[in-house]
């Protein structure tokens, strides 16, 4: 069984490459705005995997709080090309 | 044999990851869109957690990718809003600032020489291990003894820890706050609310 969690370690490390590869090539921001989303997703399902490859399950805890703080940064982030800042409130009522 | 598997499969993680952390840095050097800039730091931050966690620090890695990929993307972000999208051109010759750096680097590989072997059974982190996991529970109550080093045995440490994290918080908020006062220059309107 841990050759299972091996193999799929593996291929997670094959597509971090491919997920750095395509941010550091852009060529637009978006394209490097969506590998840093699927790098997060990568490092929760390495984290996850990692724990069952090591008999540590409990790790599954720390990948959710990975994936909420993905939501953040997202949210972070489409906020600011929706009002160009941070700091405004937001839509007037 | 799965003993050494393991062993063998954490070093290859870590030889992967902090591969990628190094072109990462690279690019991150070259690039000079500020918000690419900001982008590629998040991701360096979330390989950063994962070779934490493949070094089985795990409140590490925690505190790397809530601070590092969480918070941090999300000042910066706010920070980009008041300066420009693109990084200026140096005025002077980058060379003195390339050997200074180069310099600081060779001092820090200098500094790790004097460390222990990476788990060396006789220094005083392994040595006196036991002795606190016996006494973490009757002592402080607390099952995990990572927490309870942290929180109880090297409390001062980590309350010095927090002072600095606080006041650069609150540096970073009144800056912040500053900006947004001189954008909207009428009474009562977005300068009071944060």
């Amino acid at each position: 069984m841990t050759y299972v969690f091996l193999a799929g370690l593996l291929a997670v490390l094959v597509g971090l490459a491919l997920f750095i590869a395509r941010a550091l090539k852009g060529p637009t921001i978006f394209d490097r705005l969506v590998a840093a989303n699927s790098v997060g997703v990568a490092a929760i399902v390495f984290l996850a995997l990692f724990g069952f490859f090591t008999g540590r399950p409990e790790f599954l805890d720390i990948g959710l709080t990975y994936a909420l703080l993905n939501i953040v940064g997202v949210f972070a982030v489409l906020k600011f090309f929706r009002y160009g800042g941070l700091g405004s409130a937001g839509e007037e009522p | 044999m799965a003993e050494a598997t393991i062993f063998n499969a954490e070093a290859l993680f870590n030889m992967a990851l902090l591969t990628g952390l190094a072109v990462l840095t690279f690019g991150i050097a070259r690039l000079r869109n500020l918000f690419g800039v900001v982008v590629l730091a998040s991701i360096y931050s979330f390989l950063m957690a994962t070779v934490l966690v493949v070094l089985d620090a795990v409140d590490v890695a925690m505190t790397e990718a809530s601070v590092g990929a969480g918070v941090s993307a999300v000042l910066l972000l706010s920070a980009l809003h008041l300066t420009r999208m693109e990084e200026a051109k140096p005025m002077r010759s980058t060379l003195l600032p390339l050997f200074v750096a180069g310099v600081t680097g060779a001092v820090l590989v200098w500094g790790t020489l004097d460390l222990p072997d990476f788990g060396d059974p006789t220094q005083p982190i392994h040595a006196a291990g036991p002795d606190y996991l016996e006494r973490t529970v009757p002592e402080t109550g607390i099952a995990n003894a990572v927490t309870s080093t942290l929180a109880s045995y090297r409390g001062f440490d980590t309350l010095g820890e927090t002072t600095v994290i606080f006041t650069a918080g609150i540096a970073v908020l009144v800056l912040l706050k500053r900006g947004t006062r001189r954008r909207n220059p009428k009474p009562g309107e977005g300068g009071d609310a944060l």
